[in-house]
C-alpha cells in the first residue's frame, strides 16, 4: 500500500499539497509515481506563472505515458524544484520529499479546505482511485 | 482483465512474479516487473529473460517451399544455409509492408517463419493464400519462445546444455537439449546485445524459464517486460511493426533496402518497390535526438523552419544513451544527420536533431569477417 502522510492534503488527480507558512508545496503521491513507473521528464510552469485549482500546471512523463499535473490550489508559482530537470527519478524515489514540484503563493487560501484529507484520499484509493 | 485476451504459457509465472500486465496485440503481457529502467540496465549489463511466446511461428515444407518464400518475401531465401536465419519482410503488391519476420532454414526444403504476434492471423491468411504447392503449418500456439539477452547470455545458456553454444554465430541456430527441453537455440534478438532466442514446446516453456532463472541467479538474471524490450530495441533503431513500419510504408523508406533483393526474381511488391527506387524515395526513417528529456511519441509532427516535414513513429527516453530519442519519417531532402528540426510536443516546437543510428552501439556477436 502506498504511503499517505497524514499532514498533507490531496487531489483526486493524485497530487499532494503541504502547508508551509503561507505557501503551499505541491508534488505527486506515492500511488501516482507507482502507477506512472519510471519518471523521465517533468515539465513545470515558469517562475511567477499563475496556476488555477484543478487546471493543468505541467506534465510528467514516464517511459510509457504522459500525464498532466493539476494544481491543488490557485496562486502564483514562487519556487520550482531545480533538481527535477536533471534528476526526474527523484519523483519515484522520494515523492513527498526531494521529488516535490512547485511552491505556490495561494491567491485563494480558502481552496485548501476543498482538498481531500489523508483519510479521504485513502478512501478514494480504496475505491479504485479514479 | 479482458477475458478475450490471449495468454502465453508463462502467463501464470508473470502474474506470480508480480508483473504489471497490459494488453499488447491481443495478448495479456508483462510490461514491467521491477521497473523499465532497471530492467533495461539488467539486459545491457548482465542478462535478461523475455517471454516472446506471443510471437507466431509458421512451418513450411515441401518442394514448393523455397519458391513460395521467394515469392512472398523480399530477401533472397536461396542464399540461406540450413541452420541460418534471415531477416525479411512480407510486402503487398503496392509495396507496403504486411509484416517483418525472420526465416530459419530448418532443412533443405523446410523453413520456420517467426512473425509478429498481432499479425499472426493476417499473415497466416496471406501466406497460405500464396501457398505455391508447399505445406504450411501454423505452430504458433504449440511453440514457446524465450529470449535470453545480455553479455552473460552465452554463459547462462551454455551452463544448461551439453551443446557448445559458443560456436553458434549471429543469425545461426542449432538444435540442443537445454535444461532437458528440446530447443532451437537461435543467436538472434531484438536488444542489440549478444544473446539467444529459444524455441521450445509450449508445455515445456515454464520449465525452461524457471531453469534459466535458477541457473542465472549469480549472473544477475531477471525477467524483462515489454517496456524495456521497447527501450532496448529503440536505442538500436530496430523498427517495430505497427509503429515504424506498416502497410503504408515501403521497405526503402524504412531503411530496409538491404533486405530487398530484386535480382533474385519476382516477388510480391517488387514492381512497386523498384518503381519507387527509380523515381526516388520520398521520405526516410531517421533517428532523432531531442535537446531536452521530453519524449517524442508516435504521431507527433516534425517540422523544419516552421514547415511540416514528417512525423515521429516511436520515441522513448533511452536509459543507456541517457537522452530522449525517436524514430520518424522525414522528407528525403532533410534526412541528413546533423539536421536541426523541431518536434511538436504539446503545442511546443521542441528542438531535435537527426543523428546516425543506432543510438547505442550494437554488441551482437557478428562474425569478424563480415563488416
Amino acid at each position: 500500500m502506498a504511503t499517505i502522510p497524514p499532514e498533507l492534503r490531496y487531489t483526486r488527480d493524485h497530487e499532494w499539497a503541504r502547508q508551509e507558512g503561507d505557501r503551499i508545496r505541491v508534488g505527486i503521491t506515492a500511488y501516482a509515481q507507482e502507477q506512472l513507473g519510471d519518471v523521465v521528464f517533468v515539465e513545470l510552469p515558469k517562475l511567477g506563472a499563475k496556476v488555477t485549482q484543478r487546471q493543468s500546471f505541467g506534465v510528467v512523463e514516464s517511459v510509457k505515458a504522459v500525464s498532466d499535473l493539476f494544481a491543488p490550489i490557485s496562486g502564483e508559482v514562487v519556487e520550482l524544484n531545480a533538481e527535477l530537470p536533471n534528476a526526474p527519478e527523484i519523483v519515484n524515489q522520494d515523492p513527498y520529499g526531494r521529488g516535490w514540484m512547485i511552491l505556490i503563493a495561494p491567491s485563494n487560501p480558502g481552496e485548501w479546505e476543498q482538498l481531500l484529507t489523508a483519510q479521504q484520499y485513502e478512501q478514494f484509493l480504496a475505491e479504485g482511485g479514479h | 482483465m479482458n477475458t478475450t485476451l490471449k495468454l502465453t504459457p508463462l502467463h501464470d509465472a508473470h502474474v506470480k512474479a508480480g508483473a504489471r500486465m497490459v494488453e499488447f496485440g491481443g495478448w495479456d503481457m508483462p510490461v514491467q516487473y521491477r521497473g523499465i529502467l532497471e530492467e533495461h540496465r539488467t539486459v545491457r549489463s548482465a542478462v535478461g529473460l523475455f517471454d516472446v511466446s506471443h510471437m507466431g511461428e509458421f512451418e513450411v515444407d515441401g518442394e514448393g517451399a523455397l519458391a513460395a518464400l521467394q515469392t512472398l518475401t523480399t530477401n533472397d531465401v536461396s542464399a540461406l544455409d540450413v541452420g541460418q536465419v534471415q531477416y525479411s519482410v512480407l510486402c503487398y503488391p503496392e509495396g507496403g509492408i504486411a509484416d517483418d519476420l525472420t526465416i530459419s532454414r530448418l532443412a533443405g526444403d523446410r523453413f520456420m517463419l517467426t512473425v509478429n504476434a498481432a499479425n499472426i492471423d493476417k499473415d497466416w491468411a496471406w501466406v497460405t493464400g500464396h501457398a505455391g504447392g508447399a505445406r504450411w503449418k501454423n505452430v504458433s500456439s504449440a511453440t514457446g519462445l524465450i529470449a535470453v539477452q545480455g553479455p552473460r547470455a552465452e554463459t547462462l545458456v551454455g551452463r544448461l546444455t551439453e551443446t557448445d553454444v559458443t560456436t553458434i554465430a549471429y543469425y545461426r541456430f542449432a538444435s540442443a537439449s537445454v535444461a532437458g527441453v528440446p530447443t532451437i537455440v537461435s543467436r538472434t534478438g531484438y536488444t542489440g546485445e549478444d544473446g539467444f532466442e529459444l524455441y521450445v514446446p509450449a508445455e515445456a516453456t515454464e520449465r525452461l524459464w524457471n531453469a534459466l532463472l535458477d541457473a542465472g541467479s549469480h549472473d544477475g538474471v531477471a525477467p524483462i517486460g515489454l517496456g524495456a524490450r521497447d527501450t532496448l530495441r529503440l536505442e538500436m533503431a530496430y523498427a517495430l511493426y505497427g509503429n515504424d513500419i506498416d502497410q503504408t510504408t515501403n521497405p526503402l523508406e524504412a531503411g530496409l533496402g538491404w533486405i530487398v533483393k530484386p535480382k533474385k526474381g519476382d516477388f510480391i511488391g517488387k514492381d512497386a518497390i523498384e518503381k519507387m527506387r527509380a523515381a526516388g524515395v520520398p521520405r526516410r526513417l531517421v533517428g532523432l535526438e531531442m535537446a531536452d528529456r521530453s519524449v517524442a511519441r508516435h504521431g507527433y509532427p516534425v517540422s523544419r523552419d516552421g514547415r511540416a516535414i514528417g512525423v515521429v513513429t516511436s520515441g522513448t527516453y533511452g536509459p543507456s544513451v541517457e537522452r530522449s530519442v525517436a524514430l520518424g519519417y522525414v522528407e528525403t531532402a532533410h534526412a541528413v544527420p546533423g539536421t536541426d528540426l523541431r518536434v511538436e510536443i504539446r503545442n511546443q516546437a521542441k528542438p531535435a536533431r537527426i543523428v546516425r543510428t543506432p543510438f547505442h552501439p550494437s554488441r551482437v556477436k557478428k562474425p569478424r569477417a563480415a563488416a
